[in-house]
């Protein structure tokens, strides 16, 4: 009960005027002011005050002092709050789909060349989607989520980052490590669990990861990396505090539109909220969570008015435009480090254009027409190349040319990342705990025997080392 | 191990594949061929093997082939077996239950994620199409939500049969299942209510490529919570009884469906209502040298095991699917194990702290069971660790390793 004497209680006679008292207790008739019978009046409340009385309402004030609404204004009209007699937010648009600049203040702050990289990069990304969708077809790989119409959201966020910002992904952010210097042999490597995947061939493909880049390696579970990137964003707070020779530094985490319906994606903005931290919630709205439509999950208007509930700063930005995505990330990161750290929260608006993952067939659930209207409306490579090609700095011939080595590199890559060795068996058992423990050791013997006993019962010869990696 | 036509039956599951080509330009013309020395493929038995071979579930004694084999099955209500029957794979035997359900009771509600449309393996196809949006519906992603709102449905008096999308997601709704549908009537005492009515399922097991988060067993965790039902069926026939039994059941029952099987097994289902009972063990083939006690996927490979252990070695092996795993029918294990003297637990999930260990401290407990051990009783479970994507053949029990264990409890 220490708090108690910090809390700032209502005074008695608002509750009895009826005027205003808390939610829990109004019923369901809500058309009259009529105060609640007595035995339902806040009798919490009512002790609270006589006990709590270091901070008391000024006699007459316009404001109430409630500690948990601090500016909340005395109001006589009884007056439910309706979320769809307000307008929704709005979305900031730098460029149209055109390629028509909109925003009369946007000056692009990068070179002609820069540009072009990132281009490139969204190129990239959406080249390599269409040659492992059908390596997934072909069974070259067992599964792999392509990004279609959604490489905007990722490639303009990432390059208003600094490098060392750490990145928490969900998964269908490829273009996010794309453009912080994953190599095409880093994905392939990945994809096909090789040797040289960082993550040892333990993970389903798709679910990169890189120390050196600051990107974490994805998880499958939906919303759990939200409220570790608060975690991790008041870490950079903290260290920057006991040591101001570091570089400012925040956390950018990405997330859908369905995973924010996980309770990790509200304790996550409200633990950001409450310990400022210097956190960028970037949430991609593409409008499904495999088939469920945003309008079966949720209600409110998107992700943002969750941002303004939780005391957030927050953006809607048109997810198809690398402009205004750019300029809304560069801005949120100003702000993230503003005041020693708050958390921001970016709601880009987008479309998922392709079928949710290679394991399903979105026809199933939505009409094909939508998709053709989408694909027909907005691209958001489409809008750069227009805004680009209007300002002379790429044509046709670029464009077919920057297509056709990107091609070639993409399956250069594919065809040597597939004869890659896996990596040795033993790394089953490593990195369960920082030692193998005896029991895992004693594991590893068992399974070293019995593959010895049995040898024409498994095929160890794709694994670096063979049986020979469980000695030792 | 997991057979290459079990992997296209997960991905089929999943997706009828092709559809997607027309919204990606095509490349597969421009994807280099690979040598076949070079071609790798997920957990895919070795040219040579004898005993991990893919389970044949077209011959496997363990299905139903005829509607003679299914309706003679003796725990099938005397309407039932005068009924007919109807080829189904598993997840139309799970589809063909809730229907039922649905059908029968009008308290019954199907949710969860994506489960409008059909659910990602279709478990709930044409659902709410036939018994309508208020009844059959998508939730928000949320697990926390979606069982809490379940539990919430059955005190107030409703059948919610609540869907995970994958047992490795159920971990947000652990304390909605354990601290309040498994303490619900244990704490309201005497005023009487429960959330009995709640019945969760979710798809649960290796498929040979589904890696850390779509492979996970973790029934374990659930057999340690009292006051729930743990279930996990073995095969169509099954699915739909020991469903339909979960449903009418005034516990909260937690059912786990091996994906795997979702496609892969295919038989005779009787099409009439018929309720399996819960907590009991099934022989599913008597013997009286070795004991393997499994339940889900793995009987298919106990199955193959001691077919060849009985040919090879000359003895004669008993098959128990536990069917629900906790409370469990230890009369019907301690009766087999009095019979044999050695016993083999056999379970996908990891060894440490799993249902083998359950099994096994209980057979040692019970003191006229231990006075007629001839051996230790053997556990063939998963390693102690993750599910990884590229080891999962070297993991997950297989044929060889069931069949080496049978022979170790014998000769030892
Ligand atoms: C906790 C959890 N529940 C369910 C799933 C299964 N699942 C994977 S992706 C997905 C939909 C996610 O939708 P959204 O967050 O909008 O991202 P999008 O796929 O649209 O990019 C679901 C339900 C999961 N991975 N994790
Ligand atoms: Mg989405």
């Amino acid at each position: 009960m220490k708090s108690l004497r910090l809390s700032r209680p209502p005074p008695a006679a608002l509750f009895r005027r009826g005027a205003l008292r808390p939610a829990s207790t109004l019923s369901a008739s809500t058309s009259t002011a009529r105060p609640p019978p007595p035995h339902q009046r806040p009798r919490p409340a009512l002790q609270q005050r006589r006990h709590a009385s270091s901070l008391s309402q000024r006699p007459d004030a316009k404001y109430l002092m409630f500690p948990g609404a601090v500016k909340s204004q005395f109001s006589h009209e009884l007056r439910f709050v309706q979320p769809s007699a307000h307008e929704a937010l709005p979305t900031y648009r730098a460029v149209d789909q055109h390629g028509v600049v909109v925003d009369p203040s946007f000056a692009p702050d990068l070179s002609d060349e820069e540009v072009v990289k990132l281009y490139r990069d969204m190129l990239t990304v959406s080249i390599m989607d269409v040659v492992m969708f059908d390596a997934q077809r072909q069974g070259r790989v067992s599964f792999y989520m392509v990004s279609a119409g959604e490489e905007a959201v990722s490639v303009a966020t990432a390059s208003a980052l600094a490098p060392e910002d750490v990145i928490f992904c969900q998964y269908r952010e490829q273009g996010v490590f794309k453009q912080r210097g994953f190599e095409l042999s880093d994905f392939m490597n990945q994809l096909f669990a090789n040797h040289k995947d960082p993550g040892k061939g333990r993970n389903m493909p798709v679910h990169y990861g890189s120390r050196e880049l600051n990107i974490h390696t994805i998880s499958s579970p939906l919303a759990t990396q939200l409220p570790q990137a608060a975690g991790a964003a008041y870490a950079l707070k903290v260290q920057r505090m006991q040591d101001p020779s570091v570089p400012p530094r925040v956390v950018a985490t990405y997330f859908g539109e369905g995973a924010a319906s996980e309770g990790d994606f509200h304790a996550a903005l409200n633990m950001a909220a409450t310990r400022s931290c210097p956190v960028i919630f970037i949430c991609r709205n593409n409008g499904y969570a495999i088939s469920t439509p945003t309008l079966e999950q949720y209600r409110g208007d998107g992700i943002a008015s969750r941002g303004v509930g939780y005391g957030i700063d927050t953006i809607r930005v048109d997810g198809n435009d690398f402009w205004a995505v750019r300029e809304v990330t560069r801005r949120a990161r100003e702000m993230a480090l503003q005041d020693g750290g708050k958390p921001v929260l970016i709601e880009a608006m987008t479309y998922r254009v392709s079928h949710h993952s290679t394991s399903d067939d979105s026809f199933a659930y939505r009409a094909r027409v939508e998709v053709e209207d989408w694909k027909r409306r907005d691209n958001p490579i489409a809008r750069l190349r227009k805004w680009m090609e209007a300002k002379g700095i790429w044509d046709e011939n670029q464009e077919r040319e920057a297509r056709e080595s990107i091609r070639r590199d993409v399956l250069k890559a594919f065809s040597e990342a597939e004869r890659e060795k896996k990596p040795p068996i033993r790394a089953m058992f490593e990195d369960v705990y920082e030692e193998l423990t005896p029991e895992l050791q004693e594991q590893m013997k068992q399974l070293r025997r019995h593959l010895e006993k049995y040898p024409e019962e498994y095929d160890v010869s794709p694994f670096e080392g063979g049986k020979e990696s469980l000695d030792k | 191990m997991t057979s290459p036509s079990s992997l296209r039956a997960f991905s089929k599951a999943l997706a009828p594949r092709g559809a997607s080509r027309r919204l990606l330009r095509a490349a597969s013309s421009s994807i280099p061929a690979l040598s076949p020395a070079h071609r790798r493929s997920y957990s895919t038995h070795p040219p040579n093997a004898k005993l991990n071979l893919p389970t044949d579930y077209s011959t496997t004694p363990l299905l139903a082939h005829s509607p003679h084999a299914a309706l003679g099955n003796p725990e099938l209500p005397p309407e039932v077996r005068n009924g007919t029957t109807k080829r189904m794979n598993l997840f139309q035997a799970v589809n063909d239950a809730l229907s039922i359900a649905l059908a029968e009771d009008e308290s019954v509600l199907v949710f969860g994620e994506d489960v409008a449309f059909g659910g990602v393996f279709r478990c709930t196809g044409k659902l709410a199409e036939t018994y309508g949006g208020d009844r059959v519906f998508n939730t928000p992603l949320t697990e926390q939500g979606i069982l809490g709102f379940a539990i919430g449905a059955a005190a107030q008096g409703m059948r919610p049969v609540a869907e995970i999308q994958f047992a490795d997601y159920v971990y947000p709704a652990f304390d909605q299942l354990v601290n309040e549908a498994a303490k619900f009537r244990y704490r309201d005492g005497a005023c009487g209510r429960s959330a009995g009515g709640l019945t969760v399922r979710m798809p649960c097991g290796g498929v040979g490529h589904g890696a850390l988060y779509h492979s996970q067993s973790p029934e374990a965790l659930f057999t340690h919570i009292p006051g729930l039902r743990v279930i996990m069926p073995r095969s169509p026939l099954q699915a739909k009884g020991l469903l339909l039994a979960a449903i009418r059941s005034n516990d909260p029952c937690v059912i786990l469906e091996p994906k795997i099987l979702y496609r892969a097994a295919v038989e005779q289902v009787p099409t009439g209502a018929y309720a399996l009972p819960l907590s009991k063990a099934e022989v599913l083939k008597e013997g009286s040298d070795v004991t393997v006690v499994s339940y889900g996927q793995p009987l298919y490979k106990c199955e193959a095991a001691l077919r060849q252990a009985e040919k090879d070695l000359g003895v004669s092996v008993e098959l128990i699917d536990l069917r629900t795993i906790y409370p469990w029918d230890r009369e019907t294990v301690f009766r087999s194990v009095r019979k044999t003297g050695r016993c083999l637990v056999v379970h996908e999930a990891m060894v440490n702290a799993g249902v083998g260990a359950e099994v096994a401290a209980a057979i040692q407990e019970d003191p006229e069971t231990f006075l007629r051990l001839e051996a230790p009783v053997a556990r063939v479970a998963g390693f102690s660790i993750h599910t990884p994507l590229m080891y999962e053949a070297f993991n997950l029990p297989d044929v060889a390793r069931i069949y080496d264990n049978i022979k170790k409890v014998l000769e030892y």
